[in-house]
């Protein structure tokens, strides 16, 4: 057996973290670990003998799998936007070791802190460590800008875990999504780090690397960023060094934006993946992008007379977050719509409301985050009218059903 | 021409162990045991004495609540032993079989002519009482509520459950005797698989609908729900196709025959099939004599692998259990990584496994029926309920399961009524138990919360 001296290893080290061991302290960290090694080999004691073999660390890997795809091309676009806005050419390895440095740094604190918290917590409360972060944790590196200070991630992982999970009662009990709580949080204590056109793309070294003076035509702003300013009603969307786009390069995604969010087609990948194994919900998913292609075409045609409202209905599902959000965020089971029917209207809104947001709040470019924390809050409602259906259907049947 | 109600929802759990139809030879132990804890919301009060004889029939303890309502013995002996555990709880009525098999002779009233309260006076009185259960609450039926209909199943969709048709078809007869006195109670609805030719669907006296659908289609609390669910106030009485014959060969030969077929069945199972068995029966010799494979530590199941009870290699058979299922513990399975693994011979219904593969139709065609490893495992650690939508795809029953499990986590009286809790049994939920990411006991909240309601409700 090939894992028998790992065994013996992990086994010689138990007692120290049991109870009356010297590391006692230490013994969520230390169950955590061993668990994430070996498959625990609790049996049943009653009820069901056999136990189905998904448990909630696959459910949580495959969603990490499925975000790999935007993470790879998140930072690779970090590169190509840092090399386009100098006005250099690099190799496809230059550019995406430069993504990777620029990148790497805000995943590890990311986890880092979060996993942290977790692990004091879980021993505080004696509990096993929830593998919620997992997620959590790469989600968060994903919607920020690549030029967010380091420090400021770190406080915003820390409050998101803190306030919008552990205080509710850790993974499962969460009321708000825990990634988009650390974005809203970023997004409200530091507004200049979050929006405006010099965040979106470095233009600075990273580790040494790159660097260089940027060129005339420059503009750092993200597609959404152009239309909230622009004056005139008809806008020609440009990237940052002034060249059209179009559908196509939101779809593929060599565009600013924050770091997972600018591919469309590598958020479609990773959704191909949680939609096949059957970890994220395909209605929550559907009913997003049907009620935010519904919502702008309404806007297309009958809306107010500003360039938000004359983006193509189509440009509004790649452009921005609307595709990750839809994918990663709503799709959330915790913090979704629980019930079937629920999670139809549940999507469905989030989608509507995130373009109403982006036509009618000037002061928010991306409506996204802030449609799906509303829809958080509501999720629990939604499910109350859907089960008061069913209740109010067997009070009925009282007295009134044949023997 | 009978109803047909069909649902797709529920899982048929591919485990092998499947009892062929030989009934093999057996000499049983001569100990027995009576188990007040297996006959749910009874508090026992003995009637005889450790040493005392007793015939097949002889009542052994009475339920606190209704004195006419009897537990008796399944065979003719002595009382060896009676073990009290903490507070003088009475653990098991251990009975010593004298071989002999000498029955208590009953006088039974003519079904045509009798009334009501004649036939569930005699059904107390002889035990069979302990057979009939009731929604809500699953509980040993009270006998001072009439029911608005009895439910009978006539086939277990359960993991490797024996076939009724094969282990009832010769005694048709008594069958039919027992549904005869049933109905004179109430409307006896009878629950057959469709598409098979069964001699169930020759029933008489019986209003029969046939259903079509994966497990747990077979239990009677799904065919409740579809035909005549249990509203509040309302009783349901069920009771198992197998103890209907015990009802039936008492009414035509006026003893109490607690003799059943009980199929050995499970992983672990060298040549799975059907012995001859009496209720209460020691499982020793049907494990012994190189009828286990491997040496490694098993587990024995009184009754299917979802819902049966653990019972060590030395316990003794529960009331309602028609199998015996075996299977290896595997606590001493450590797999490395075990999340991140293909582990191929590790059945899921979740997609993140390549189960969905080799069950698919081409690849069973190809190759047969995959044989996946099974062990009492968890494979993984308790948590919130994190999924949604997963307990609904099992349940086919008009009920939002992950809230009345809530409701019922959360001791809340009110919601738990309104939410269906009058219609649930835990072995309704135990596929739930089954595929629940989170690892939640749910057959014992579900157990829990019935107790619960009962106290306060009753």
């Amino acid at each position: 057996m090939r894992n028998n001296k790992l065994r013996k290893f992990v086994d010689k080290l138990k007692p120290h973290f049991m109870p009356g061991g010297k590391l006692e302290k230490l013994h969520s960290v230390f169950d955590g670990f061993e668990t994430f090694l070996f498959v625990p080999n609790t049996t049943s004691k009653n009820g069901v003998h056999i136990h189905d073999a998904i448990d909630s660390k696959r459910t949580m890997i495959t969603v990490v799998v499925a975000l790999v795809p935007a993470l790879l091309f998140g930072m690779f676009n970090v590169g190509y936007q840092h090399y386009l806005a100098i006005g250099q050419t690099a190799d496809f390895w230059d550019t995406f070791v430069f993504g990777l440095l620029a990148v790497l740094p805000i995943v590890v604190v990311s986890y880092a802190v979060g996993l942290g918290i977790e692990f004091v917590i879980a021993q505080i409360k004696g509990h096993e460590i929830q593998e919620g972060f997992l997620v959590s944790g790469m989600l968060i590196p994903l919607i920020v800008p690549v030029d967010t200070p380091l420090w400021m991630i770190a406080v915003a992982t820390a409050f998101s875990v803190l306030f919008a999970k552990e205080v509710f009662g850790g993974t499962g009990m969460n009321i708000f999504n825990v990634a988009l709580v650390a974005r809203a949080f970023l997004f409200f204590a530091y507004p200049t780090f979050m929006s405006g056109d010099t965040v979106w793309v470095r233009t600075g070294t990273t580790f040494g690397l790159g660097g260089g003076s940027i060129i005339d035509s420059y503009s750092g702003a993200t597609a959404l960023g152009e239309l909230a300013t622009a004056n005139s009603s008809n806008v020609q969307l440009t990237n940052i060094i002034g060249n059209p786009l179009g559908f196509l390069d939101g779809f593929l995604g060599l565009i600013p934006g924050s770091i997972g969010e600018t591919s469309t087609l590598a958020i479609l990948i990773g959704a191909a993946i949680i939609l096949f194994t059957g970890v994220a919900s395909w209605k929550i998913m559907l009913s997003v992008f049907a009620g935010g292609a519904l919502m702008a075409f309404v806007f297309n045609n009958f809306g107010p007379d500003n360039a938000v409202a004359h983006f193509p209905w189509y440009n509004h599902l790649v452009y921005g977050g609307f595709a990750f959000g839809a994918v990663f965020m709503a799709t959330d089971p915790v913090t979704a719509a629980r019930t079937e029917t629920g999670k139809w209207i549940y999507g469905f809104l989030i989608g509507a409301f995130a373009i109403v947001i982006r036509v009618l709040n000037p002061g928010y470019p991306e409506g996204m985050m802030l449609s799906i924390l509303f829809m958080n809050i509501f999720a629990a409602l939604i499910d109350y009218y859907v089960v008061e259906g069913n209740i109010k259907k067997r009070m009925k049947r009282v007295g009134t059903q044949k023997q | 021409m009978a109803n047909l109600i069909k649902t797709k929802r529920g899982l048929n759990i591919p485990i092998n162990g499947r009892p062929i139809e030989i009934i093999g030879n057996l000499t049983l132990h001569k100990e027995f045991a009576l188990v007040p804890d297996n006959f749910q919301g009874v508090t026992p009060k003995m009637l005889v004495k450790e040493g005392e004889a007793v015939k097949a029939g002889s009542p052994v303890f009475y339920e606190k609540q209704f004195p006419g309502m009897n537990f008796v013995s399944p065979v003719s002996g002595t009382v060896k032993a009676i073990n009290r555990g903490e507070r003088r709880k009475i653990m098991n009525i251990i009975i010593e079989s004298d071989e002999k098999m000498t029955y208590e002779k009953f006088e039974t009233p003519d079904v045509n002519t009798a009334s009501t309260d004649e036939l569930i006076q005699i059904l107390q009185k002889t035990g069979m009482w302990a057979f009939i259960t009731q929604r809500p609450y699953d509980v040993i039926a009270n006998p001072t509520k009439t029911p608005k209909a009895i439910f009978i199943s006539t086939f277990d969709s359960a993991p490797l459950a024996p076939n009724n048709d094969f282990v009832i078809s010769s005694q048709i007869a008594d069958f039919q005797t027992g549904v005869n006195v049933l109905a004179k109670i109430a409307t006896v609805h009878l629950g057959i698989k469709h598409g098979k030719k069964t001699p169930f669907s020759t029933i008489k006296n019986a209003t029969i609908t046939e259903y079509d659908g994966p497990h747990p289609i077979g239990n009677v609390g799904i065919q409740i729900n579809h035909i005549s669910p249990v509203n509040k106030g309302e009783v349901v009485w069920t009771i198992n196709p197998q103890d209907v014959l015990f009802i039936g060969r008492l009414f035509n030969k006026g003893i109490v025959d607690l003799s059943r077929l009980i199929a050995l069945t499970g992983p672990s199972v060298r040549s799975p099939q059907y012995y001859n068995a009496i209720i209460g029966a020691c499982i020793e010799p049907f494990i012994h004599g190189n009828k286990i494979t491997g040496n490694k530590t098993h587990r024995f199941i009184s009754g299917n692998v979802l819902t049966g009870c653990r019972i060590s290699g030395k316990g003794y058979l529960t009331p309602y259990a028609t199998q015996l299922t075996i299977l290896e513990e595997g606590h001493h399975t450590h797999e490395l990584v075990g999340w991140g693994m293909p582990r191929f011979r590790k059945y899921s219904t979740s997609r993140t496994y390549f189960t969905f593969l080799f069950e698919s139709k081409f690849l069973r065609k190809l190759f047969g029926n995959f044989k996946y490893k099974w062990d009492t495992r968890l494979l993984g650690g308790r948590r919130a309920i994190i999924m949604s939508g997963e307990y609904e795809k099992v349940l086919p029953m008009d009920i939002y399961p992950e809230f009345l499990f809530k409701a019922m986590i959360a001791n809340d009286l009110d919601k738990m009524e309104a939410l269906g809790a009058y219609e649930i049994a835990p072995e309704d939920v135990a596929l739930c138990e089954f595929v629940c990411t989170s690892k939640l006991p749910l057959q014992q909240i579900v157990r829990n919360s019935l107790d619960y309601m009962k106290k306060e409700l009753e």
